[in-house]
């Protein structure tokens, strides 16, 4: 595969968790790459690393040992100061917990990350308006999250995350917390960014369900990555 | 700008913690100004007291009467270049409580050693040619609503006249103006000449002296010299600056400034306690939202900034707002009715409320805010 397909590029990766004098090797050399497009979805249980994977892709986390390419850059090497502005030009995050500012409304939590770039007010409340009703959420931009089912805010934190357009939108259990007609509804939405948009897409999931609407499914287990699923 | 709502709803996250840190600043900086300006009602004017003058009195007491007739030798003295005298009057306008300063002295010679008091040249002239002619400041005139021609009758608890009548009466012939913000315009004047011949006992005396000399910097000197010539004599002097004589006035009620800044010290210590307190508890509860804050891109140093804008905006806008309710209360006056001439706010202390507003802003924000900035997300949105 080309390598200017390549959203994704992981080399020999480990990451070692210290609690107290125990070691524990979450991550052990896993290479991985997803192309551009993509819709990689990540199972594995729990404990299995496929939260801390994503933590190191998202550049949330700094590995132990080995590289992390995403977007063309070796994030593994930049600086936290850097490594911030990289995430807000290239990576949208989408919570289990939906992790919305309860003090915010709708349109000003998807407005966030708009906040660190040059527009002005005006295209900012644009871009905002584009995202939310792209996620179905338009009549609800002036509402709070307290204000909205659980499906609704999981909406949000989807608008959100593609507000600024990234190159990666990384999904950690996004259906997690809710129930499977709100949980079907969010994974089409998620199919319908990949498919209508050409969001590249890695979701985490230990739900069998969720990962079946991704394009593609790798298995995690012990902090090694599988095609297949290692019973 | 474009983060001021987000700082501002944080800041109202909890409207009842935020309303109390409100008020407790509010309520400090209100104490501060008014404070401030007890202390420099206190200080009678020490900080406007003229660097050229010196003030003379008796060595056993300020109470003590001294002969008029030092008047010509303090004028000889090398370096003395004026001389003016006054004496305490001390009597009644209507009631006991409508206290004031009432005081005769040389008309001429108290205005030339008073430049900061300002009298138009027709008051002047006709204080002159009115032997029971009287002057008054403005904020005195106003406190009683007087206007020129006015007779002010004025009741004796001292110096009944030679006739046996206890009440003098005086015509207001002018009101005079400060050239200085601060100058006392409370006070009462009136001629020494007819006061003298008038009064029934202690012909020929006065309370005490000020003089002014031609250089300050040898105040010490000549002051030794001037009591010096009085030495060995029934009114031995004691001469010292007028800044030290007023602060020694002011010193008979206590040390005020010390104890002005020992409260104002406990009150912005407990207010730091009570403001980092508050910032602090708001940031523990949000270490999810920071850390969804730092996934999107914002940098811990941007974290930091809008940590200490939060606590900067809530020590600002009640700290602010507390000093100007004292300065709008000060404004009103001195409230002890005449006790306090000097009741005002220099801008001095407004400029050093403003720095304190500014230190207990950045320091309440600046340990929560570092503890954000140190925040790391990973394990932020484990704990969350």
């Amino acid at each position: 595969m080309n390598e200017d397909q390549l959203v994704v590029k992981l080399r020999d990766l480990h990451k070692v968790f210290h609690r107290g004098s125990e070691r524990i090797d979450v991550l052990q050399g896993v290479n991985l790459e997803v192309p551009r497009g993509d819709f990689l979805a990540l199972m594995g249980p729990s404990g299995s690393g496929k939260t801390t994977l994503l933590n190191l892709v998202g550049g949330l986390d700094q590995p132990t040992q080995g590289s992390v390419e995403v977007a063309g850059e070796r994030i593994d090497q930049l600086s936290r100061g850097k490594l911030a502005r990289w995430r807000a030009r290239n990576i949208g995050f989408v919570f289990q917990l939906y992790n919305l500012l309860p003090t915010l409304t709708a349109e000003a939590n998807v407005g966030l990350p708009l906040l660190l770039t040059p527009l002005s007010r005006a295209e900012r409340k644009r871009h905002v308006a584009t995202a939310l009703e792209l996620v179905g959420l338009a009549d609800r931009a002036k509402h709070f999250p307290r204000q909205l089912s659980g499906g609704q805010e999981q909406r949000v934190g989807i608008a959100r995350a593609i507000v600024a357009d990234p190159t990666l939108l990384l999904c950690d259990e996004p259906t997690g917390d809710l129930d499977r007609k709100s949980g079907d509804e969010i994974l089409k939405l998620l199919q319908a960014l990949n498919q209508r948009q050409g969001k590249t897409i890695l979701l985490v999931t230990h739900d069998p369900h969720a990962a079946a609407h991704a394009s593609r499914i790798l298995y995690l287990n012990k902090g090694v990555l599988s095609p297949e699923p290692i019973p | 700008m474009k983060f001021f709502p987000l700082i501002w709803r944080n800041l109202l996250r909890k409207k009842a913690r935020a309303g109390f840190t409100f008020l407790s600043i509010l309520v400090a900086f209100l104490l501060f100004g008014l404070l401030g300006a007890i202390q420099t009602g206190f200080s009678q004017g020490v900080d406007l007291a003229g660097v050229d003058r010196l003030v003379l009195t008796h060595k056993v007491s300020l109470i003590q009467l001294l002969p008029i007739s030092y008047l010509p030798r303090i004028q000889a003295v090398p370096n003395v270049t004026d001389v003016a005298h006054f004496t305490w009057f001390g009597g009644i306008y209507q009631d006991p409580r409508n206290f004031f300063a009432q005081m005769p002295v040389d008309p001429e010679r108290f205005l030339r050693l008073y430049p900061e008091y300002v009298l138009p040249e027709e008051q002047k002239k006709a204080w002159l040619e009115d032997r029971t002619g009287a002057i008054a400041g403005r904020k005195l005139a106003e406190r009683f609503g007087w206007k020129i021609g006015d007779r002010i009758p004025i009741q004796a608890t001292i110096w009944r006249k030679a006739d046996g009548l206890n009440t003098w009466e005086f015509n207001l012939v002018g009101i005079f103006d400060p050239a200085v913000e601060g100058a006392d315009t409370t006070g009462f004047y009136f001629r020494y000449d007819y006061f003298d011949e008038a009064r029934m006992f202690a012909k020929g005396f006065v309370g005490w002296y000020v003089i002014r000399i031609d250089d300050p910097a040898r105040a010490p000197q000549i002051a030794e010299r001037i009591d010096a010539q009085f030495a060995n004599s029934p009114y031995e002097t004691k001469t010292a600056t007028e800044k030290a004589f007023l602060q020694g006035f002011a010193n008979q009620v206590g040390n005020i400034g010390a104890i002005v800044t020992a409260v104002l010290a406990a009150v912005f210590f407990t207010i730091l306690l009570v403001a980092a307190n508050t910032m602090a508890q708001s940031v523990r509860e949000r270490v999810s939202e920071l850390a969804v804050l730092k996934t999107v891109g914002f940098t811990d140093g941007l974290v930091l900034r809008l940590i200490l804008a939060e606590s900067l905006l809530l020590a600002g806008v009640a700290g602010v707002l507390g000093l100007a309710l004292a300065w709008g209360f000060i404004q009103r006056g001195d409230p002890t009715g005449g006790f306090l001439p000097n009741f005002y706010l220099p801008p001095r202390y407004l400029l050093l409320g403003t720095v304190l507003v500014a230190l207990l802003g950045l320091a309440s924000g600046l340990l929560p805010g570092l503890r954000a900035m140190r925040l790391r997300i990973a394990d932020a949105l484990r704990r969350a």
